[in-house]
């Protein structure tokens, strides 16, 4: 197909790379809500009514946002095939913790006022709670993996070799950026119950959602500074072209202390991401506490796009360094799917990305408004 | 059976598509008949059409719920447990299924919300497109698994390439229009329809015998009946064997089911009974019928299906070209750049690539396929049989079934164009202990297209046992453990809200504000 040749092979990598971050930013600012929602449940309601008020703020509007998760899912299988099979294999068994934490959720959802029984109901708020904080844990856990570089390498005939266990992902750095991700999530969460509740709940919402906001600040500065002070980086010393062979094994890289940084010394505007992290996280904390409605949910998704795009502009061009065979790294430039798959989905992308924008927003138009205990109590309004 | 890595990953798979099947036929017939419902309902401004959308989707919103949690693991284990797989034909598989989120689940899943929880908050029209949304959603969803799951079948419009040691897409549209993928989708939607029909038609059926909900439970089966009947004739006529004939391991997979070891002329005959022995190469106890099988399999009276000994036979030449293939493909690969490619390799290669998956065969029994003895080559050749046995009985029972559900639709039709829905009690039990058999008519499908393909994950092109990831067996082991501890609990759960629900039964639904919206044709009731 000829059509495909209107835009370059590096260009469309470099494209899909941007896409990636915003499926997985997209899945962190909306169906991150909902996770972090799942994890207040048991501290924010204190009896039965309150939590099914804050599960009926998430109750219409969660399965659209968990399908940024099977979108990026699918978009990592169509556009990183390298990255899909080497990061969902080697990280088996925190996947499979993932997965049964997520299944949890729509059976939590859904089940758990079907019944009177206050033993019932209280499982599955405890799964959802589950459901909420093993996926946030796990995301950040594997984040601080892939930051340090993950121990797969590629044969010659591309079949991948992970060498590490599940107890090496639990090393501190990792579970550092796990609770990091956790705190944001948890504040996002706040900050969501905070509009969309009032009372008691919102209150209580205000109060978690700023320690979470300090939290995820001090956090955030944390895994910064040990990135900087005992975490090498990865570099490519072999010439690079963007439009060359998705075959990882054809580069040389070697790790070197504060390569992570390089990026930001060599263009300064990128400082961006990581200020937008740390302003957006301030700002959702002192909106919190001014009892601004709509401002720390708004705040809070800025600072998620700042803190995770702070992760990939560090670590560009690498997607998922290897520990044990540094030219295994999986970089944009080798690691992508065909230059006509890359555009099909381009193009696809476009279409429909704007409008499930537009559909998902006029979703939430329909329901917008608060969640009261009157409206969860009435029995034609059909709430979980 | 031994329990190795490749046996384990395929019981996973085997399992988690199975359960994840058993939601996703309901989802797909019950979303397009509460379109129906809900559509009357606007249409006519009877309460008791929105009474019969809201009470149906309560069952559908529980089978709903675990058929997208399922549905999650059935998109990520591909990269979990078949990494081999996943590298090698991502730049193709992954594409429609990237797809189906972006333009079906998304659509799908937004709007599920809607319908439960728009009812007062959106117009009558408003709250109606919701409902179309969700239906639309589930059944592109289809198409776009489907599509993948064709390539899989049939792999069309892709070639290998050796920089990367990869499938790449060549003819994006070659892979949507694939006669395979086309076949399926339409015979897997129309077996959802039928699974709801029968769901809606066993449970209303149940209704009329505890004499409860009765009005509620007649129109049902009406729109049930109807419904049904279309979809049980659509499923049984535009069966996905027409595609059969496509390729090479399909027509395998079609002699298999028929137990037909040798080539017979044509038109050949089917084979209503019997027990496949796979290692004599016979069916004992064998009951014919005359042309039925050419009439089936090809759709005409003079072309000839191949037996599975000549299909062998042509797998062994098959592997041979492929041993070519392998060998000009290391040589290609040790060249490292372009132009340091021997020309001999290439024209090698270019002669005998599209064989290349077949000396992956030999990868059973020798690292090296180049050095596979005859022996071995006869063996792996041997391979490309799948087991006929399950093959032949799974077929039989879908189709049986198949041919039960027209009769009961049609049964059932024809007494609601009767208004006799409530006129034979034993007629009402057999629809009530009906209920379960379209779920096996759908898994045996499932068998049929996904053993039937054995030993290929990809046909022709990647051996399943080749395809898996490095994982050891006992945490394979551990993670089908606790799918099947997860999955039972939920399973069970799941069966008793749906029962609950269905002893409740509907809600009254007397909202004043529904009449008054609909002031033109006063409610009937």
């Amino acid at each position: 197909m000829i059509l495909s040749e209107l835009i370059d092979y590096g260009t469309l990598r470099l494209i899909w790379w941007v896409l990636l971050g915003v499926l997985l930013i997209g899945f962190a600012a909306l169906d991150g809500f909902d996770l972090g929602v799942g994890m207040l449940l048991p501290f924010i309601g204190r009896s039965d009514v309150e939590r099914r008020v804050v599960i009926n703020t998430i109750g219409p509007v969660w399965e659209g946002n968990q399908v940024w998760l099977v979108v990026g899912g699918g978009a990592i299988f169509a556009a990183w095939p390298p990255l899909y099979a080497v990061s969902f294999s080697g990280f088996y068994l925190a996947m499979f913790a993932i997965l049964a934490a997520l299944i949890l959720r729509p059976v939590g959802f859904k089940y758990r006022s079907k019944r009177e029984d206050p033993r019932w109901r209280s499982t599955w708020d405890w799964a959802l709670f589950t459901g909420g904080f093993v996926p946030a844990l796990i995301f950040g856990v594997a984040v601080g993996n892939v930051l340090q570089g993950v121990p797969f390498r590629f044969a010659d005939d591309m079949r991948i070799f992970y060498e590490g266990s599940f107890f090496g992902l639990l090393n501190p750095f990792a579970l550092l950026c796990g609770l990091l991700s956790v705190s944001m999530l948890v504040m996002h969460g706040s900050a969501w119950l905070a509009l969309k509740t009032d009372g008691k709940v919102a209150w209580r919402a205000r109060r978690y959602g700023g320690i979470a906001a300090l939290l995820t600040l001090v956090l955030y500065a944390a895994a910064g500074a040990v990135l900087w002070a005992y975490i090498g980086g990865y570099r490519i010393t072999s010439a690079i072209d963007p439009a060359g062979p998705s075959n990882p094994l054809l580069k040389t890289v070697v790790t070197e202390s504060g390569a992570w940084f390089a990026n930001y010394a060599a263009y300064p505007w990128l400082l961006i991401a990581p200020v937008l992290g740390i302003l957006g996280t301030l700002a959702t904390f002192f909106g919190l506490r001014s009892k601004a409605e709509i401002l720390p949910l708004l705040t809070g998704k800025i600072a998620i796009f700042g803190i995770i795009s702070s992760v990939g502009v560090s670590m560009f061009p690498f997607i998922l360094p290897s520990s044990i065979d540094l030219r295994s790294s999986l970089t944009v430039w080798d690691s992508s799917s065909s230059h006509l798959t890359l555009f099909i989905m381009l193009v696809v992308t476009a279409i429909f990305l704007p409008i499930i924008v537009a559909y998902t927003s006029w979703v939430y138009h329909v329901l917008w408004g608060k969640v009261d205990e009157a409206g969860v109590t009435d029995k034609s309004s059909h709430s979980y | 059976m031994e329990f190795d890595i490749v046996t384990l990953s395929r019981l996973q798979f085997a399992i988690t598509a199975l359960y994840h099947f058993l939601f996703v036929p309901l989802t797909l017939g019950l979303s397009v008949l509460l379109a129906i419902m809900e559509t009357v309902y606007v249409m006519t401004g009877r309460l008791i059409w929105r009474q019969m959308t809201k009470f149906w989707g309560t069952l559908f919103g529980i089978n709903f719920a675990i058929g997208v949690a399922t549905g999650l693991v059935m998109e990520f284990q591909f990269g979990m447990n078949w990494s081999y797989y996943s590298h090698y034909v991502g730049d193709i598989f992954g594409a429609p299924l990237a797809i189906e989120g972006l333009m079906a689940f998304f659509l799908e899943a937004t709007f599920v919300g809607l319908f439960f929880f728009g009812w007062d908050k959106l117009s009558k029209l408003g709250h109606l497109v919701a409902t179309y949304c969700v239906a639309a959603g589930s059944n592109f969803s289809a198409l776009w698994i489907l599509i993948a799951n064709g390539w899989m079948q049939n792999p069309v419009g892709s070639a290998f390439n050796p920089q990367t040691m990869r499938m790449e897409i060549t003819d994006f549209f070659a892979v949507l229009m694939n006669p395979v993928a086309q076949a399926k989708f339409v015979h897997t939607v129309s077996a959802g329809y039928v699974t709801a029909s029968i769901f809606v038609l066993g449970v209303s059926a149940w209704y009329l015998l505890k004499g409860r909900s009765t009005e509620l439970a007649k129109r049902s089966m009406t729109v049930a009946a109807s419904f049904g009947l279309a979809a049980s004739l659509s499923v049984v006529v535009l069966g996905d064997e027409s595609g059969y004939l496509s390729t090479e391991h399909q027509k395998m997979k079609l002699a298999a089911i028929e137990g037909m070891w040798n080539t017979e002329p044509a038109p050949a005959a089917f084979t209503a009974f019997g027990f496949p022995d796979q290692e004599a190469r016979e069916t004992h106890y064998a009951v014919h019928i005359p042309i039925l099988m050419g009439l089936i399999g090809t759709r005409s009276l003079t072309t000839e299906i191949p037996g599975i000994n000549e299909l062998v036979a042509s797998a062994e030449d098959h592997i041979r070209k492929g041993i070519v293939a392998y060998d000009a493909l290391q040589k290609i690969r040790a060249a490292g750049s372009e132009a340091a490619v021997p020309a001999e390799a290439r024209t090698a290669f270019e002669a005998n690539g599209e064989w290349l998956g077949y000396a992956l065969l030999l990868k059973r029994y020798v690292d090296d396929p180049r050095t596979a003895t005859e022996a071995q080559i006869v063996a792996a050749a041997n391979d490309t049989v799948p087991g006929v046995l399950p093959l032949f009985w799974a077929f039989r029972i879908m189709v049986g079934l198949g041919f039960f559900f027209i009769l009961l639709t049609t049964t059932f039709f024809l007494l609601s164009a009767r208004r006799r829905l409530d006129h034979y009690p034993w007629l009402l039990r057999v629809a009530v202990l009906a209920i379960p058999l379209p779920w096996v008519a759908a898994e045996m499908g499932w068998i049929v297209a996904e053993f039937g393909r054995q030993p290929w994950i990809i046909e022709g092109v990647l051996p399943t046992a080749a395809a898996v990831s490095d994982l050891g067996a006992t945490t394979v082991l551990g993670t089908i453990v606790g799918f099947v501890i997860l999955y039972t609990v939920l399973f069970i759960v799941e069966m008793m809200l749906m029962v609950r629900a269905i002893k409740q039964g509907p809600e009254p639904d007397t909202d004043p504000e529904a009449i008054l919206a609909s002031p033109i044709i006063a409610p009937a009731e």
